[in-house]
């Protein structure tokens, strides 16, 4: 397929009708995007913010409302069995069987595919490698890790060798240690040259996997772009963390937010980012802010000036923290 | 379709033995206890009542639609809502090319198999006791079949649908055991009183219970049969077809 885009959404739009006490949720309220061959494309946005609804239609499991939507040129209205057939999907709670072994999962998921016996055996065995799982493929699923069960849905989600796949929050509930397998194993599939799309709400992941990203929130489109064009456009190079004494800290909150720092407090967005925990600083120069800090008084508890991050952007333009 | 039920199929292999020893426990503990204890006092009070054969005769075929109800039932709602929770079997299979009315349909077609092979160990238990004997035989798990699928298919419908499991907990308490007890599978319907005879034969049970009776003995006539076979068949259809929009709401939302 020549075709560099494989989703071309347009005004794409996702409503769930009123009903027995519940109003009408406008998941996902018109939003447009391009994904390319070969590229990782992360959905970011607080819990709610229409994500995983617009992975569900992309997935060709979810009818759309209204707008446009192509997944590898064809129109998942008519054509949803088509396009799940050439789609890897890993689901949020992974989805699987867990009285049946590790190899009988990825047979049944292999069956549903129309594929062959054998070739569904030969291929397991690849997987079962790639998700470093060998040793555990004759094992009920019930006595995997939540790490092991992440890595098993991957390899399931490959078993149709799919042109594109489709991760909804894949490190979500699992430990430092098997995030960082799995960000490995993810490495190798972009390397190999598939297609990812994940959302996520964890800014390290996105900033780390992901080429492009788009922030939704309340169902729209915040800004996208790559994480380098995003920090570059909407925060400045550095940060300074600064923590106040509890009796002190709203009115140096305050304080700072009309000063010179806080842009006098107007202006195009808040140079002062007020946290429940702390208050963020941005400045090009981290220690001269810090230096104005310490100046104007009170003298914050501790300070921390650092590197500007996808977290800061994601702060900015959402106005909330990512764990409410 | 057919790679769903042998899914459904591949989990059922790890649990076959029990259900074969409740497959033949059931109608050989109802048999003996009900049919002979109960049946000899029967037998000896009013031989009148019961289309003039045994107790025994007159009870088994009726138990064994009751039985292919309680079966389809049991298989058709627990598993169908728990397969189309979040983390359900169904919510993997969606996102293949199967279409939510293949997972349907596999489903059902597993749920048939289940109805017939634990109606067949009623069958055996019925004709070891002399009950039931050849061509009848395979008419009664013919029939008792039809009975199940014409409540598989409407309470898969409406359990694909179902959030919580205390709901069909509560449907199998207030409908299928009264439906169980008063459908004419222990009692002769036509001994009632007028109005409740006819709202009691318009149940579905109640039709199952005398097309598997009427086979069993040999008293049916062409017209009856056609017409309790056709009620489970129009059941069968009419859920099988909510079945599918009901699937297609909750798979595919």
């Amino acid at each position: 397929m020549s075709d560099p885009v494989v989703v071309r959404a347009a005004d794409l739009t996702k409503v769930y009708p009123a009903r027995g006490g519940v109003p009408e949720l406008r998941a996902v309220d018109g939003i447009g995007f391009e994904l390319r061959r070969r590229e990782t494309f992360g959905f970011l946005g607080p819990n709610g913010a229409g994500k995983s609804t617009t992975m569900r239609m992309i997935a060709a499991t979810s009818p759309r409302s209204g707008g446009t939507l192509r997944v590898l040129g064809m129109d998942p209205r008519t054509h949803g069995s088509a396009i799940r057939a050439r789609l890897g999907v890993v689901p949020q709670d992974d989805a699987l069987d867990r009285e049946l072994t590790v190899r009988e999962n990825l047979y049944i998921y292999g069956r549903y595919f129309g594929l062959k016996r054998d070739a569904i055996r030969k291929r397991s065995a690849e997987l079962l490698d790639f998700a470093q799982l060998s040793e555990k493929s004759d094992n009920p699923v019930e006595a995997l890790s939540g790490g092991m069960r992440r890595r098993l849905t991957i390899a399931r989600s490959l078993i149709n060798d799919p042109d594109m796949v489709l991760l909804d929050e894949p490190t979500t509930g699992l430990d430092p240690q098997a995030r960082h397998v799995l960000w490995d194993r993810l490495y190798r599939l972009k390397e190999d040259g598939v297609t990812l799309l994940l959302t996520t709400h964890y800014m390290d992941e996105a900033e780390q996997l992901c080429d492009r990203l788009m922030i939704i929130d309340h169902g729209r489109i915040v800004a996208q772009g790559s994480p380098r064009e995003l920090i570059a456009a909407h925060v400045t190079r550095e940060v300074l963390e600064v923590r106040f004494a509890l009796d002190v800290k709203e009115a140096a909150g305050v304080k700072l937010r009309s000063s010179e720092l806080g842009g006098g407090g107007s202006d195009a967005g808040p140079r002062v980012e007020l946290l429940p925990d702390r208050a963020l600083v941005y400045a090009d120069d981290g220690e001269s802010a810090l230096a104005a800090v310490h100046l104007m008084g009170p003298v914050p508890v501790t300070a921390l000036v650092r590197r500007a991050t996808l977290e800061d952007v994601f702060l900015k333009l959402t106005g909330r923290s990512l764990t409410d | 379709m057919i790679h769903v039920f042998a899914y459904w199929f591949k989990r059922y292999r790890r649990t076959w033995r029990g259900t074969i020893v409740i497959a033949v426990a059931n109608p050989l503990l109802f048999l003996v206890g009900v049919g002979a204890g109960l049946g000899r006092l029967v037998d000896h009070h009013a031989p009148a009542q019961m289309a003039g054969v045994s107790y025994a005769a007159f009870l088994a075929p009726g138990l064994l639609a009751a039985a292919a109800m309680q079966t389809a039932f049991l298989e058709s709602s627990w598993q169908v809502a728990q397969a189309a929770a979040p983390s359900g079997a169904y919510r993997s299979t969606v996102a293949t090319p199967l279409r939510p009315e293949q997972v349907m349909a596999g489903h059902l077609l597993y749920v048939a198999f289940r109805v017939l092979t634990s109606s067949a160990a009623f069958v055996l238990v019925m004709a070891g006791f002399g009950l039931v004997s050849g061509v009848r035989a395979v008419a009664v798990l013919t029939a008792a079949t039809l009975t199940g699928l014409a409540f598989a298919a409407p309470t898969a419908a409406w359990s694909v649908g179902v959030r919580g499991e205390r709901q069909i907990d509560t449907a199998f308490r207030m409908l299928i055991m009264p439906l169980y007890m008063f459908s004419g599978t222990f009692f002769a319907v036509s001994q009632l009183p007028g109005p409740v005879r006819v709202l009691i034969e318009a149940l579905p049970l109640a039709q199952g219970v005398a097309l598997c009776r009427s086979l069993a003995l040999g008293t049916a006539g062409a017209p009856g049969i056609a017409a309790h076979a056709a009620y489970l068949c129009a059941l069968t259809v009419i859920g099988f077809a909510l079945a599918r929009a009901a699937y297609r709401r909750r798979l595919h939302a």
